[in-house]
């Protein structure tokens, strides 16, 4: 027997424009949930609370939230209908490795979308959610944070940095009764990597790597890597020695 | 990012840049910023259709965008495949107006297509279904229905997208009490018994039939026919009359790699067919089954297309007027003294259809598998002109291979399809392998 949609928890989705947060947000539609859509261009979103209402006959709204611009995000969490149960921050950018490199406009935008923005946010969530002594925060980080690499460093700093955060905010969390999962995923199949070969045996499908995320989080499971053998291909990479790993090409 | 690809049947590959768009801005801008490109859908079509130099993939571009459940209208992204529509709509008590026999389409290739199903002699092709659609085309996103820019509307239905991108489509859906399908499927000896059975059963609402392309004398054109009604709830086992508008779930198999080219070969094949006529010990069987495996018997298998092997397959189906009967004997004939049958033979009459460039027109239609191995080509060059001769013509979406003669001479829209592409399409940007290898644009 389904709960009730009003029993059941409400999620805001952050960055809700991507393709791995559209395969998120149908997860959660399809298992009840009232979902709350931000995305720095709200008018996109539009299709895809329609979307949502049809398939799922639940309901959604949807919000203008810019990760860059850290001083609104305050008022944005205030103009929530109600404050969300579940926060899953998604939105990131990948950015260009070798343009970041020389352009530091490109490497702060990286840096600032992946990590401060990011913690930004996040920091608003959690006050309110150690005070109400509930709640579950998401966050999407990514392989590329357990280990830097020369061909997306300064993408995979900004994700070790926000990885370090969710481990610090969880551990803080615990005492007051919220969770916190990182969710480390490998390769996807989304617009941010379509213009990269990807190995097919090695990369997800957006609705696959959402499957495991919502069920992990169900299980409040701490940290996720998905597809499950990116623990076990990290933990390999991670393990290499610096000698032999500088002279790689990575 | 270029990489090969091939659709359903595996050939040909071509080396194409894929791109997906999750918002029409985006799909505009690259239009706009590119030559030659191509929307491609799940990549159910067999050939080249929608290969191209840059090849737009739908398939994020996927929302279902208002579902009125009292009128059955339907609106949706030209991505969205048949599959997801199915699972929206079919526990609210409507169905698809018309289904080819896989529903992992997208909407966007079902229009492109202009597809049809079992039901066309009863209710059309899709395009009888649509109330509305947006296409991007290369005078940029344009409203059409049948009575708005009807010209592009009826180039863009079985056009395979040489209009432009199609975005959004609106069409009408089809009450159902159930999920099942009453089935009713009679044992045909021959070809003479299977044409006069398709007559005796024409008032039914879905008929197809299986047929044997392998057997000679008395036998020759044996079949099986396959008709269905939408079950009432009455129909149902008492289990199922429960719940009718919901199935119960199923496993999936799948094809993991190519099967080796060998493994279907004349004996395998005649194996499987006399097995598969065999497995019916009475003449009739009738009895009620969900809807999937009635429309979507090969669903059940994914990537069934590897079972030909790594060289693909092309799938050969054309249509032959009604009183062409002689035609479809010379052309079975032929199949059958080559010993190339396919698996799985299929066999239909399509209802009275005077479309632009649609497939279908009032006749038979027969849909065979040829695994791709040398001497296939001239071989079907042969049965092209088998069906020329006899008035009939290639189905776009199957084709491979077909000269571009074969398709100016067999279209009798052919010119007037040509103008209303480049009224359209101005400067050919879109634009395909096949559009290419037919020369609709540049003639």
């Amino acid at each position: 027997m389904p709960a009730r949609p009003n029993d059941m928890p409400t999620v805001l989705i952050l960055g809700a424009g991507s393709d791995m947060a559209v395969a998120l947000a149908r997860r959660y539609a399809a298992a009840g949930h009232t979902l709350q859509l931000a995305a720095r261009n709200p008018g996109q979103l539009r299709s895809l609370e329609q979307d949502l209402r049809i398939r799922h006959r639940i309901a959604a709204t949807v919000h203008a939230f810019d990760a860059l611009d850290f001083d609104s995000h305050a008022a944005f969490y205030q103009s929530l209908p109600v404050p969300p149960d579940i926060v899953i921050c998604v939105f990131g950018y990948l950015g260009s490795q070798e343009k970041g490199q020389a352009d530091w406009k490109e490497a702060s935008r990286i840096l600032h979308t992946n990590f401060t923005g990011a913690v930004s946010i996040l920091n608003i969530v959690a006050e309110d959610m150690a005070t109400r002594g509930k709640g579950t925060i998401i966050g999407i980080s990514s392989v590329a944070g357990d280990r830097g690499r020369m061909s997306n460093y300064l993408y995979g700093s900004a994700k070790a940095g926000f990885t370090a955060y969710l481990s610090g905010l969880r551990n803080r969390l615990w005492h007051s009764g919220a969770h916190v999962m990182t969710v480390e995923p490998g390769f996807v199949a989304t617009q941010m990597t379509q213009h990269l070969k990807l190995p097919p045996l090695l990369t997800a499908q957006p609705d696959q790597v959402a499957a495991d995320i919502f069920k992990a989080a169900e299980n409040k499971k701490n940290v996720l890597y998905t597809k499950w053998f990116w623990k076990y291909i990290m933990m390999i990479i991670k393990n290499v020695p610096e000698p032999i790993f500088k002279k790689k090409k990575l | 990012m270029r990489k090969n690809i091939a659709n359903w049947g595996n050939y040909p590959v071509l080396d194409c840049e894929e791109v997906s768009f999750s918002m029409e801005e985006q799909l505009a801008e690259y239009v706009d910023a590119h030559d030659n490109v191509i929307a491609r859908g799940n990549g159910r079509c067999y050939g080249d259709a929608s290969l191209g130099e840059h090849s737009i993939s739908t398939l994020r571009y996927d929302k279902a965008l208002q579902f009125d459940e009292q009128q059955g209208i339907f609106e949706c992204q030209s991505g969205l495949t048949l599959d997801q529509i199915l699972d929206i709509i079919v526990p609210r008590g409507w169905f698809l107006p018309v289904t080819p026999g896989t529903k992992f389409i997208t909407i966007g290739g079902a229009v492109a297509s202009d597809v049809h199903g079992k039901n066309h002699h009863s209710e059309g092709s899709f395009s009888n279904h649509i109330v509305s659609m947006n296409v991007l085309t290369g005078k940029g996103l344009v409203t059409c229905s049948p009575d708005a820019e009807p010209d592009l509307f009826w180039a863009t239905c079985g056009g395979m997208g040489l209009t432009g991108v199609i975005t959004t489509v609106t069409f009408r859906l089809k009450k159902i009490e159930t999920a099942y399908i009453r089935q009713k499927q009679i044992k045909a000896k021959n070809l003479d018994e299977v044409l006069r059975l398709f007559e005796e059963h024409k008032h039914c609402t879905y008929s197809m039939a299986w047929i044997d392309c392998l057997q000679k004398g008395d036998s020759f054109g044996r079949s099986i026919l396959i008709t269905g009604e939408h079950a009432t709830p009455e129909q149902l086992p008492a289990k199922a009359a429960r719940a009718p508008l919901t199935l119960p779930k199923k496993m999936k198999l799948t094809l993991p790699f190519n099967l080796p080219g060998f493994v279907l070969n004349n004996f395998t094949v005649k194996l499987f067919n006399a097995l598969y006529y065999a497995k019916n010990t009475k003449r009739v069987i009738e009895n009620t089954v969900p809807y999937e495996p009635f429309f979507y018997p090969l669903d059940a298998i994914l990537h069934w297309n590897r079972g030909y092997g790594k060289d693909g397959f092309v799938q050969y189906q054309f249509v032959l007027p009604m009183d062409k009967k002689d035609g479809l004997v010379a052309i079975l004939q032929k199949i059958s003294e080559k010993g190339w049958g396919s698996f799985l033979a299929v066999l239909k009459t399509f209802g009275p259809q005077d479309d632009l460039i649609s497939f279908p027109m009032e006749g038979y239609t027969l849909a065979l598998d040829f695994p791709v191995r040398p001497g296939l080509f001239p071989f079907l060059d042969e049965l092209d002109a088998l069906v020329l001769q006899y008035g009939g013509r290639l189905y776009l979406t199957k084709d491979a291979r077909m000269k571009e003669r074969v398709f100016w001479d067999s279209y009798p829209n052919a010119q007037r399809f040509h103008q209303i592409v480049k009224e359209w399409n101005p400067n050919g940007k879109f634009r395909s392998a096949q559009s290419d290898r037919l020369n609709i644009q540049f003639a």
